[in-house]
């Protein structure tokens, strides 16, 4: 096993790209990771594309193939593989790709996450979503992916007292970040009042507590760490890509108020790194709803369990505090076309570490944490990333 | 949902049928035919459920898709059954009567319809006790 | 050899409108409403309930009361005239929903208000021949009255299941007769949503004709007079038509009041009779004498003579009550009743 090196880096602005299709998106994310390596598609040796669903947004399965195909890869016929974990399908490509290298099976790799959502309607769009949840148990029943979090909410400010304006503050927040972020769908600051005064989605969930449909695509470039310095003078290695799985259906779930296997990966990630949760300088995580983000600092322990709420609404996960969460505007602002992300939250990492983050930056950053969750938790993948 | 997939699990949606493994005694609502902790050495049999359990989590859905966005705001919970298992399941009752530790049992009511043309699909909720 | 009920469960949604409510939004006058027609409110089926999920719940409560099991059901049979499907029969649900497959004889049953009563007396038959040991007959209803029809402020929802064998019985049947003509007086073409009807024709030449020729026929052929018995139960499309037939027949409204329910319920169409008959067995004591003429537009009238057995001791109180169905209901106006029963198309 050898260390591995994220070397470039590519993601395409996130929004409803009406003028960009599925394999438009790609190509952008896939052309800007290479340049940033100073690479030619030539040297290419495999691709990884996480991807939740194409078939249900776009009608398309076999995307591995179509991928490489208009990117142009396919002129070395290069192995083109899929991966589906629903939300954290980003993830999944990051870590499989990072296995392919470290394995030394492969010496490149591009890891990449795509998702075109926005050519169907909203109810499609649910739809498409509730396949990340149960579909005989949970989906079938009327149950919706806002109303299952809705529900960890429930019991969260149940059990710990999590208020309606610490979950409010998650977005909030979040807004701040992605205002100075040129990539995010939204980059519109938003008060407190806003959120708690935006249209129910399931209760207590309002709109604005939920992230969007977005269209969108991310790419990174994986080499052996003992190669990076061929590429780019500011190699960022990866510590650790660690996996977990749980059940799929919520109810199915030890707990309501936690997500077993984040806290699983978490651990399994560190070990590897063998880091500290004290070393994280700047964490990107799941923060598909704004309950996600207060589960998500708890269960990876930046945060006692129960005061994910309390910390957020302190500022104490702002830019600026001692653990800055989702410096990219996470999935709430900058957007959540949901295989892109796992691979769009490594970028960010990556400018981070370089030093590249513009208004963002978090000074003197040297190692960052991401965290990308699937479904209500079934899977979450934990990758550590440190100069 | 598609017609055999929905009919295949007819005898769980309808009657709470779902599995116990006798080798370790958990019972499991929406039935496994694997018990994950005892695996191979997992005796599974069928068990039909009481219907009698307490609401875990609750929300309320007011934005649903494409089967339930007519029946909109509805109240989704989980419920724990009280032989251990939890499912997720509607419940019938107003929005604000709905807390976390009620006491709920189970009725037969329509989940859903294709269309006005297709299959109707009929399964289990929750009353308030 | 005794036949007759052995069990019987009752459903009654808790949803209901008030006649003030409806004629409120036609501009009709309640008070002549509600003396015209002796009905104050009618129950409104929720909007995940049918014709099946009522016909599930009567028949899960029968079985309860009784302590039978599905698998000892050897035929089911619903009649209502609002089934879910045209063609795909609500009594294989119930059959499902209950456990009683594979192994029995089923089948839906329309002939308006009184398809339940046909399908008694399909499973009176079965039994007495010892074709099965239990059979189950079920009217059930979700019944539709057009946007502005007197027909409106009657046409109700609910229904009750009835189990027939030898063992264990509650409720001989002694005796059924019935009396069947072709009367075109209310009527619904297949794919039509609302019924229609001959206005005044359906009460003398619809109503009273059948129910006082099936009455009168069951009297003589049991040799029997009104005074023998202890209950009279007739079909409740109104307060006012059963308690005319009754008085002409020769009961009086002492008789006919348990088993009166319409006030309350509305017309349950398939449900009627049969909740009126459940509401006399939730207190008839062991020996009373009941009498029961249904009435199904197009049109027909089943009539029974029934003797209550001391088996019904064992019974009564163990599933919920018409009473106690008819209790705690929830009101609606009248664009939340129109939303659940799918008058607005959406």
């Amino acid at each position: 096993m050898r260390e591995v090196a994220i070397v470039g880096i590519g993601c395409t602005k996130f929004g409803e790209m009406w003028d960009k299709s599925f394999r438009d998106l790609f190509i952008e994310a896939g052309l800007m990771a290479l340049e940033d390596a100073g690479m030619s598609g030539a040297d290419v040796e495999a691709l990884y594309g996480g991807n939740m669903s194409s078939g249900i947004f776009i009608e398309q399965e076999h995307v591995g193939a179509l991928i490489a195909d208009y990117s142009g890869l396919i002129s070395n016929s290069v192995p083109s593989t899929r991966v589906e974990a629903a939300c954290a399908s980003g993830g999944l490509a990051l870590r499989s790709g990072v296995i392919a290298v470290a394995s030394e099976y492969h010496d490149i790799v591009i890891s990449a996450g795509i998702e075109k959502m926005t050519d169907v309607g909203p109810e499609k769009a649910m739809d498409a979503l509730a396949a990340a949840a149960d579909r005989e148990w949970e989906a079938a029943v009327g149950a919706t992916f806002p109303g299952l979090y809705a529900m960890m909410a429930r019991a969260h400010m149940n059990e710990f007292g999590t208020t309606r304006e610490q979950l409010a503050q998650v977005a909030v927040k979040n807004h701040y970040h992605g205002s100075m972020n040129p990539k995010a769908q939204f980059r519109n600051r938003i008060t407190i009042d806003a959120v708690i005064s935006s249209p129910l989605v399931a209760d207590p969930l309002r709109l604005f507590d939920c992230s969007p449909i977005t269209d969108g695509a991310a790419a990174v470039i994986l080499v052996p760490a003992e190669r990076a310095r061929e590429f780019t003078d500011t190699p960022i290695y990866v510590k650790a890509a660690a996996q977990a799985s749980d059940t799929i259906s919520l109810h199915d779930r030890r707990s309501l108020t936690s997500i077993d296997a984040t806290r699983i990966a978490a651990d399994r990630a560190f070990k590897t790194a063998r880091l500290q949760r004290s070393n994280i300088d700047v964490a990107e995580v799941h923060d598909c709803f704004t309950i996600a983000e207060i589960m998500a600092i708890e269960d990876l322990a930046f945060f006692e369990k129960g005061r994910g709420g309390p910390a957020t609404l302190a500022g104490e996960t702002a830019i600026g505090s001692k653990i800055p969460i989702n410096t990219s505007g996470g999935l709430k602002a900058c957007g959540h076309p949901v295989g892109a992300t796992g691979i769009k939250q490594a970028v960010e990492i990556v400018e981070q570490l370089r030093g590249d983050a513009g208004k963002r930056q978090v000074e003197g950053a040297e190692v960052g944490l991401t965290h990308n969750v699937g479904g209500t938790g079934g899977t979450v993948v934990v990758h550590i990333l440190a100069r | 949902m598609t017609v055999p997939r929905f009919w295949r699990r007819i005898p769980s949606r309808y009657n709470l049928i779902g599995t116990k493994c006798e080798n370790c005694g958990t019972y499991y609502f929406p039935p496994r035919s694997v018990c994950p902790p005892c695996r191979r050495k997992g005796v599974i049999r069928e068990y039909q459920f009481e219907g009698s359990g307490k609401v875990v989590t609750h929300t309320t859905i007011y934005s649903a898709p494409e089967g339930f966005s007519k029946m909109t705001p509805y109240v989704l919970a989980i419920v724990e059954l009280d032989e251990g298992p939890k499912l997720t399941a509607q419940i019938v009752c107003d929005p604000s009567e709905v807390k976390i530790g009620m006491r709920v049992t189970s009725v037969f009511r329509k989940l859903g319809e294709d269309g006005p043309d297709g299959v109707i699909y009929y399964g289990t909720k929750f009353i308030p006790a | 050899m005794s036949i007759g009920i052995t069990t019987y469960g009752v459903y009654i949604p808790r949803y209901r409108i008030r006649v003030e409510e409806i004629a409120r939004v036609w501009g009709d006058d309640p008070n002549d409403i509600k003396k015209g027609l002796g009905v104050f409110e009618k129950s409104v089926p929720d909007r995940d309930e049918d014709t099946a999920t009522i016909a599930v719940e009567a028949a899960r409560s029968a079985l309860q009361r009784s302590g039978l099991a599905g698998v000892d059901i050897g035929a089911i049979y619903v009649g209502s005239e609002s089934h879910p499907y045209a063609v795909k029969p609500t009594a294989t649900i119930v059959a499902e929903a209950i456990r009683a497959t594979p192994e029995l004889m089923a089948a839906d049953y329309e002939f308006a208000c009184k398809a339940g009563t046909a399908a008694l007396q399909t499973c009176l038959g079965l039994v007495a021949a010892d074709y099965i040991k239990y059979g189950m007959a079920i009217g059930a209803d979700t019944a539709q009255g057009a946007p502005a029809d007197a027909l409106e402020y009657t046409a109700a929802a609910g229904g009750a299941a009835y189990v027939v064998g030898k063992n264990h019985v509650i409720a001989e049947i002694e005796d059924t007769y019935s009396f069947t003509t072709d009367t075109f007086d209310f009527w619904r073409r297949q794919g039509e949503q609302y019924p229609k009807h001959g206005g005044r024709f359906t009460g003398e030449p619809g109503y009273f004709k059948h129910v006082l020729a099936g009455a009168r026929g069951l009297l003589h052929k049991t040799h029997s007079k009104p005074e023998d018995f202890d209950f009279a139960v007739f079909h409740q499309p109104n307060g006012k038509f059963p308690r005319r037939v009754a008085s002409t027949l020769g009961f009086s409204q002492q008789q006919v009041k348990q088993g009166l329910v319409v006030e309350k319920l509305g017309n349950a169409y398939s449900g009627s009779s049969l909740i009126g008959l459940a509401s006399v067995l939730d207190v008839a004591e062991p020996g009373s004498r009941i009498f029961m003429t249904s009435f199904g537009s197009g049109a027909g009238s089943d009539s029974f003579t029934f003797r209550v057995t001391e088996d019904i001791d064992n019974v009564q109180g163990q599933a919920p009550t018409v009473a106690e169905l008819l209790a705690a209901p929830i009101y609606l106006d009248y664009a939340l009743y129109a939303k659940h029963k799918n008058k607005i198309v959406l």
